[in-house]
């Protein structure tokens, strides 16, 4: 079976301008609703309490709602988690009482109006302890920028540096938007997700990059454009699969994973699919309008390439 | 070309065979036991305890698959969770008769079913999280401030005696926040007080002001000193929640420091959190009382008179009873510190208390007046009283340093004190995060963790199977290697598997196919481009490496950082993803290059890749160069 038959080179960079702009209007749009809307974050980040409740029949929103509510506990949100029998209710952090209390009274007044309600988990976070891990977070970020950027100067050069991180920082934004845009919970997991999906979209960009760069090897005659192009190309296929596998897995969490993990595949799902497109169209574009040149990459190798009759090598000719 | 030298071979059929070893454990599961483990420090397991336990369980009519006794612990197993609790009142009313007081703590617990042999090897299952076994997980903060503050003020009162003895005339000493301001109105003490600082408190820096002709001396805690205060704190809430935990029967509770000032509480399998808030969040009071010794009292400690008027019936640790006088001499908030140690002429071990100032006072009138009479040592807890210790009083006691020895061994002074430091709980501590996982809805968990892996496993294989033929199998191969690699190293490390770290696996099992798909793309594209069949697999192994590497050490990079900054649910997905990527870097290329060699290694003249179809611009089929696969 193959998939891919590709003739010629697919001219990338040609489009790279339109693509670009997409890539900017989309980037815009998602830190527009970053912004205006805000992320929905989880009891983990905001402080609070969180309980799941289960029911022997499908639970009654409004009921549980008013119960609580008439406990005197403000700003409570009451929805279905999963299934129609399972209820997640949220309850911001409250001063005075502590946490134990105020979800082993809820949990009481669950029982008197309706005695099949199960506890089926809780979860309290103080207020200190959530500023923290937004803060842990944002360091994890930061370290995982820093790192990749610093790996991909040394193993590459500072311009595949940057444009592998801007590609990659724009997934992120973009994944973030999403959850922005529709809403969706930030919890702890999603963060992981969106950080594991920063260092596996990089990794797409370097397959690229390192295209690139054994082609700038091998032909001499191509200029960057045509090389960059060459290398898409000819990695393409392995891009779609890969991508295409890893999203099997993340489809079978999506679908077999329940509620829990539901979030958490969602960010993965975005972030592949962006990432392919970034790696493809943003990664490699940045890196040939920064101006990549074939002696940014094989300087090192030069001197061992005596048969080489490139006129920009300033050593063509030489022999060792 | 494509051939490995034994060693080679050799390598990877060991680290085959040791990872099936300890992956193994985790197909045997894990059946309901009950484990039996020492309240009591003076108490030790032994055989013995191990033919009362197997008693126990006979005479209640029940067969245990297997009683054993592990280090500190005996584990019987049993066939299911009804005969588990059974057996667990049975062993509890045999090895417990005084409910009240118990010796032992038999807790529920889950014991892996995989034989002895295996056992022995140390190969043991996956350690499963909370999110996965249920049970309660706090988190705790101690209040440092308090413990300080407190410290500032026995310090207060310290000073204050001290100046009185060396009669140095002060305007009152008092403490603010977590410093002590001395004043004086006569500048001539001042010299003198610094003096008797700087020899008898070390642990204090002063600094001199004057106001409106008043001299102030404010001595801080020094930085050294605080740190110490705060560790010594922190060790002993530790260590006084271990002892309650004790009381709830949990089979492995996990209580560990976390950071300078926070406590992660584990409980695995506790579903009561109301029973396990209300333990640890308890208070413990420290009562220091007279025996009453007359005939009466005698009289009322065999059970043979009443108690007398004004004075109470307790018991020992072990269970004599004492007559004590109701009223109190010194409570915990008195005690600064109680340590182990030894008596320093007869070397017995002992016990060295430390009084505040207004305690050591009242202690030296108390022992003047009472040589040779008893005093009791008691804890109260939920209401319930216990002597830890009536020492005969041998003289007056001076100076608020108080040694108990006698007739004592080392563990015994060593879990006095502990009982004693937690009567006066170093410092105040609050749940700032508390998590209750229900039993049912972990075992959902694991069945949605376990569903995702199987199912996303099983549809990449067949796509690679369909689309890459052999090279596909082989690399589906290389998977299922990484995957028992990984449970096999996770098993091994005890990393605690989570749901998030279930998900993670799934995760680096559909992108550690990356690595195969890369080297089989490139092994096609050399086909394509004409290379003999070895020199293809040879250089797309060769040329894939440098990629592979490159991808990993990025998607690593974002790994260890999860890792470094995450906390809880990020933790356990950073752990498994970390380890998962090494682990597919082995099968992925090592692996699987290996099976390839001994497949095609051997075959001098190999005309055909089972790699599926390679394509060629130029229209002719990938068959006419003897690459099979679909024509």
């Amino acid at each position: 079976m193959e998939f891919f038959k590709i003739r010629r080179d697919i001219p990338f960079m040609r489009h790279a301008l339109v693509l670009n702009g997409i890539s900017l209007i989309t980037f815009l749009v998602a830190v527009f609703f970053l912004f205006s809307r805000g992320l929905h974050l989880s009891v983990e980040f905001t402080g609070g309490t969180l309980m799941e409740v289960g029911y022997l029949q499908s639970a009654d929103l409004a009921a549980i709602r008013s119960t609580v509510d008439g406990l005197g506990i403000k700003d409570v949100q009451v929805q279905n988690f999963g299934t129609a029998q399972e209820v997640l209710i949220r309850m911001p952090a409250q001063k005075g009482a502590t946490p134990g209390q105020q979800s082993e009274k809820v949990l009481a007044a669950l029982k008197a109006a309706d005695p099949t309600a199960t506890l089926r988990r809780t979860e309290f976070v103080g207020p200190q302890v959530g500023d923290e891990l937004a803060t842990d977070g944002l360091k994890a970020l930061a370290f995982v920028v820093v790192g990749i950027m610093l790996y991909l100067a040394v193993r590459f050069e500072w311009k595949f540096a940057v444009a592998a991180i801007i590609a990659n920082l724009h997934d992120v934004i973009i994944i973030l938007g999403f959850f922005a845009f529709f809403q969706w919970e930030f919890s702890l997991p999603v963060l992981a997700a969106v950080l594991a999906v920063l260092g596996y979209s990089v990794n797409e960009s370097v397959v690229i990059f390192d295209r690139i760069r054994e082609n700038f090897r091998r032909y001499r005659k191509m200029n960057t454009v045509e090389i960059i192009d060459n290398a898409i190309t000819s990695t393409i296929s392995r891009t779609i699969i890969t991508h295409g596998s890893t999203q099997l897995m993340v489809l079978s969490m999506l679908l077999f994973g329940g509620a829990t993990l539901h979030y958490f595949a969602l960010a993965l799902t975005i972030g592949i699919l962006f990432g392919i497109y970034s790696s493809v169209f943003v990664a490699a574009a940045i890196a040939m309008w920064l101006g990549i040149t074939r002696e940014d990459l094989i300087k090192a190798q030069v001197k061992k390439d005596t048969d080489s009759n490139d006129p920009n090598d300033p050593n063509a000719g030489a022999t060792v | 070309m494509n051939r490995y030298p034994l060693w080679k071979y050799a390598t990877l059929l060991v680290a085959l065979l040791i990872g099936g070893l300890y992956a193994l454990p985790n197909l045997f599961g894990e059946s309901p036991a009950v484990q039996v483990s020492v309240a009591k420090a003076s108490l030790k397991l032994d055989l013995g305890t191990v033919t009362q336990v197997q008693e126990a369980i006979k005479t209640a009519g029940i067969s245990p698959e297997v009683v054993t006794l592990e280090g500190n612990s005996i584990k019987a197993r049993f066939a299911s969770t009804d005969v588990q609790l059974k057996a667990k009142d049975a062993m509890s009313q045999s090895l417990n008769p005084d409910a009240a007081n118990p010796s032992y703590v038999v807790a529920l617990n889950l014991v892996s079913r995989s034989p002895t042999w295996l056992s022995s090897l140390h190969a043991s299952p996956m350690y499963l999280g909370l999110d996965l076994r249920g049970g309660v997980h706090f988190m705790l903060q101690v209040d440092m401030q308090a413990a300080l503050s407190k410290k500032a003020e026995s310090l207060a009162g310290d000073l204050r005696s001290a100046m009185r003895e060396k009669s140095i005339r002060h305007g009152g000493v008092s403490r603010n926040g977590q410093k002590v301001e001395i004043r004086f109105r006569d500048a001539a003490m001042v010299e003198s007080a610094k003096r008797l600082i700087q020899d008898q408190f070390p642990d204090l820096v002063v600094a001199e002001s004057v106001d409106a002709g008043e001299t102030k001396l404010v001595a801080s805690i020094q930085e050294v000193a605080a740190r110490k205060v705060q560790e010594q704190a922190l060790k002993q809430n530790i260590t006084t929640l271990h002892n309650r935990i004790n009381e709830l029967g949990v089979a492995e509770p996990v209580i560990q420091q976390q950071g300078l000032d926070r406590i992660v509480v584990q409980l695995p399998g506790v579903q009561d959190t109301a029973k396990a808030k209300d333990i640890l969040g308890r208070t413990a009071t420290l009562e220091i009382r007279m025996v009453e010794d007359g005939a009466e009292a005698r009289a009322a400690e065999t059970g043979t008179g009443p108690v007398p008027l004004g004075t109470e019936r307790f018991l020992e640790r072990n269970g004599a009873p004492v007559i004590v006088k109701k009223q109190v001499i010194l409570t915990g908030e008195n005690l600064t510190d109680a340590q182990p140690g030894f008596d320093s002429q007869t070397q017995e071990a002992a016990v060295h208390l430390t009084l505040d100032a207004k305690g050591a006072r009242i202690f030296r009138d108390v022992t003047r007046e009472s040589v040779g009479k008893r005093m009791a040592i008691l804890l109260f807890e939920k209401g319930k009283g216990e002597v830890v210790t009536a020492p005969v009083i041998r003289s007056e006691i001076g100076g608020g340093r108080v040694q108990i020895s006698g007739r004592m061994t080392t563990v015994e002074a060593a879990d006095t004190a502990l009982l004693l430091r937690a009567g006066s709980l170093a410092a105040p501590m609050e749940i700032i995060e508390e998590r209750t996982i229900g039993p049912s809805l972990g075992a959902e968990n694991i069945a949605k963790g376990f569903n995702s892996v199987t199912w996303g496993f099983a549809a990449v294989a067949v796509f690679m199977c369909t689309y890459y033929l052999l090279f596909g199998v082989i690399s589906s191969v290389a998977l299922a290697v990484n995957l028992l690699l990984l449970v096999a190293v996770l098993s091994m490390l005890q990393a605690t598997l989570t749901l998030p770290g279930m998900a993670a696996m799934a995760l680096v099992l559909g992108m550690a196919i990356d690595a195969n798909v890369l080297i089989n793309e490139r092994v096609r594209e050399e086909l394509r481009n004409g290379a003999a069949p070895q020199a293809a697999i040879h250089a797309g192994y060769d040329r894939a490496w440098a990629t592979i590497l490159d991808s990993n050490v990025t998607t690593l990079i974002a790994g260890l950082a999860l890792l470094a900054f995450g906390s809880g649910p990020v933790r356990g997905f950073a752990v498994v993803h970390c380890l998962g990527i090494l682990t597919s870097m082995f099968s992925g290329v090592f692996f699987s290059r290996g099976v390839v060699n001994l497949w095609y290694g051997r075959q001098k003249k190999l005309k055909t890749v089972s790699i599926g179809t390679v394509w060629r611009p130029d229209g002719s089929s990938g068959t006419a160069l003897g690459v099979d696969g679909e024509k």
